[in-house]
């Protein structure tokens, strides 16, 4: 993701520098306290994933510090009370199509809206910031009740649209700078020999915005996994992802061995960190939070 | 089609009087019409149709029944302390972190993960972690720093903790590409007519961060607001955390009473744009000013 502003924000960094040599004590307190409060959040987050670790291990773990014995038997356990096979596949299945399809409207969309002026422009991205803005329960309660009038609800497909609903906006709102980055006279260069808009899709914008694409795809995977409460609110039996599965398996935890809850957790994690690691290849963290805008000028 | 018009669009489209790009956008809209408008209109609707009673019904069930008013005032309790927490601690530490380094490229992807595990998964970590026989009571008393009983899961503070884990990543990092879009030259162009650091930071950074700020507070919030595993694996979803979100479920998926659960909805949805639109109103009359030096 373009770095323009690496060389110019040397500089002022070397200038702090220079002057924390002369910096008052309060200065020097107030910064080794604010390394002090992350080093604590991350070492006790660090902790608390060590802890699922080391339970989903243990045969048994009571009051010590480590286990008495080790054993891999709950991650057996697990895929066979959990039906994980069935679960993975249909969080496969549902993060995929809503990938798929999020980019399917929301690319063209974006397109639109980085290109043309017209009117109702302002009510359109109106439209497609709210569902980023209201809590996903206020919008998923209603939801429910339409998607189970219309006997989507607790079918796979219902889950997949209830998904889109945050994905397209977001495909749409990370596009958009991408796709104002393009050099408008390549497409008319194209459409001057005779393409038509799908060809000019196809052959130029669509091999030009491959890394605006992949980096939309991975933030839109990563956020669908972690996507609980849409999937919750309109998921059966058959169509719980592996997030709505994790919960039930802690909602009723007296039932089920602890040590089982916690290899359940550990696949969890795994499968969004492997997730999550090939994405931060290729995007920067802050983008899985806020959209991307890469504003060369602004940025120096 | 006039004759300017048609140059340009010919230039562009040989074929298409029309300008049809504009139809990219239609799927999207439709589908948001569909799916997101349709449900809300649908829903508020619903909620003035209860199935007995006035048309004002849900709405007096909701202010005069004790377990369910009173979930507006636990949500709060919940989600403005940690939101205030979220951005509060996430700003300093952001604006020291605002010269690109290996230590900003670490930390910003140590504090990814958090946000990608969700809720759930903190949630279960917290209960094995935080427990009155997990490693930090174990830790706590075995320095002696605290000798009673650890009490962190399965009330209020198991909940606002889980919050601040989930949501402080979240502030930190939006604060972040809000910091770093600001041009440094303006710091330095202050710190060249004197200023220290800290009224660069005051007159400098502070101003042009506050459209940002404010947005970071709203979406913090929203996240804080709309909390419900954590206070349903946490908290004490019957007491203390029985947020207005699980009355919400409650209504819908166990009661069967979607009307009600509608109403609810609303109701939320409605103290969450008051909170909002006081922030950004808060932020107008913080700051008023041509200069937009952030991103978004």
């Amino acid at each position: 993701m373009a770095d323009a502003g690496v060389a110019v924000n040397r500089q002022p960094g070397a200038a702090t520098a220079r002057v924390a040599s002369r910096t008052p004590w309060s200065d020097r307190a107030w910064s080794a306290l604010l390394w002090g409060v992350m080093t604590l959040f991350l070492v006790n987050v660090a902790l608390m994933i060590a802890a699922v670790a080391t339970n989903s291990f243990a045969s048994r773990w009571l009051g010590t510090w480590l286990p008495q014995g080790w054993t891999a038997k709950w991650y057996l356990d697990a895929w066979k009370e959990f039906q994980l096979a069935n679960i993975l596949w249909v969080t496969v299945e549902v993060v995929f199509a809503v990938v798929f399809l999020s980019l399917l409207i929301g690319v063209p969309a974006a397109y639109t809206l980085a290109r043309r002026n017209f009117v109702g422009k302002r009510a359109l991205m109106l439209l497609f910031l709210l569902p980023l803005m209201v809590p996903p329960i206020t919008y998923g309660i209603p939801l429910a009740t339409v998607l189970y009038q219309a006997h989507l609800g607790g079918t796979l497909a219902g889950v997949i649209l209830a998904n889109l609903i945050p994905a397209a906006p977001f495909v749409i709102l990370v596009m958009t700078p991408f796709i104002e980055q393009i050099d408008p006279n390549l497409e008319s260069a194209a459409r001057v020999f005779g393409a038509s808009t799908p060809r000019v899709f196809v052959h130029v914008l669509v091999p030009l915005l491959a890394p605006g694409i992949l980096a939309a795809s991975l933030l839109v995977l990563v956020r669908t996994i972690a996507l609980f409460e849409l999937t919750f609110l309109t998921a059966g039996p058959d169509s719980q992802t592996l997030v709505v599965a994790l919960y039930y398996a802690v909602f009723a935890a007296g039932v089920r061995a602890p040590q089982s809850v916690d290899a359940m957790a550990m696949i969890y994690m795994l499968v969004t960190l492997v997730w999550l690691l090939i994405a931060l290849r290729f995007v920067n963290p802050t983008q899985l939070v806020s959209r991307v805008k890469e504003n060369p000028g602004g940025a120096l | 089609m006039s004759a300017t018009q048609a140059t340009t669009a010919e230039l562009r489209a040989p074929r298409a009087p029309f300008d049809r790009a504009l139809l990219l956008v239609v799927p999207a809209t439709v589908f948001m019409l569909a799916l997101f408008i349709y449900p809300f209109v649908y829903g508020l609707i619903l909620s003035f149709e209860p199935p007995q009673g006035g048309w004002l019904a849900n709405y007096q069930k909701f202010f005069t029944t004790d377990n369910l008013w009173t979930t507006i005032g636990k949500t709060l309790q919940l989600a403005l302390p940690a939101t205030i927490i979220n951005v509060g601690v996430a700003l300093p530490i952001a604006y020291k972190m605002r010269v690109r380094s290996r230590w900003q490229r670490i930390v910003t992807t140590l504090l990814v993960v958090p946000i990608t595990l969700g809720t759930v998964l903190i949630a279960e970590g917290m209960l094995t972690y935080f427990g009155p026989k997990g490693w930090l009571a174990q830790f706590l008393q075995l320095t002696h720093i605290y000798e009673g009983a650890i009490r962190l899961t399965h009330n209020y503070w198991g909940v606002l903790i889980s919050l601040v884990i989930s949501g402080f990543p979240f502030a930190f990092l939006l604060i972040l590409s809000y910091v770093t879009g600001i041009d440094p030259v303006l710091a330095r162009a202050a710190s060249t007519l004197g200023a220290d650091s800290k009224a660069q930071f005051r007159h400098i950074y502070l101003p042009l961060l506050a459209p940002g700020l404010a947005m970071c507070f709203c979406l913090a919030f929203v996240q804080a607001f709309s909390v419900f595993p954590s206070a349903v694996l946490l908290g004490a979803p019957a007491g203390p955390t029985r947020v207005i979100s699980i009355a919400a479920y409650e209504a819908a998926f166990e009661q069967y009473d979607y009307s009600l659960a509608s109403a609810i909805a609303m109701i939320m949805g409605f103290v969450q744009l008051v909170i909002v639109a006081f922030v950004l109103s808060l932020r107008n009359w913080f700051y008023k000013g041509p200069v937009t030096g952030g991103k978004g």
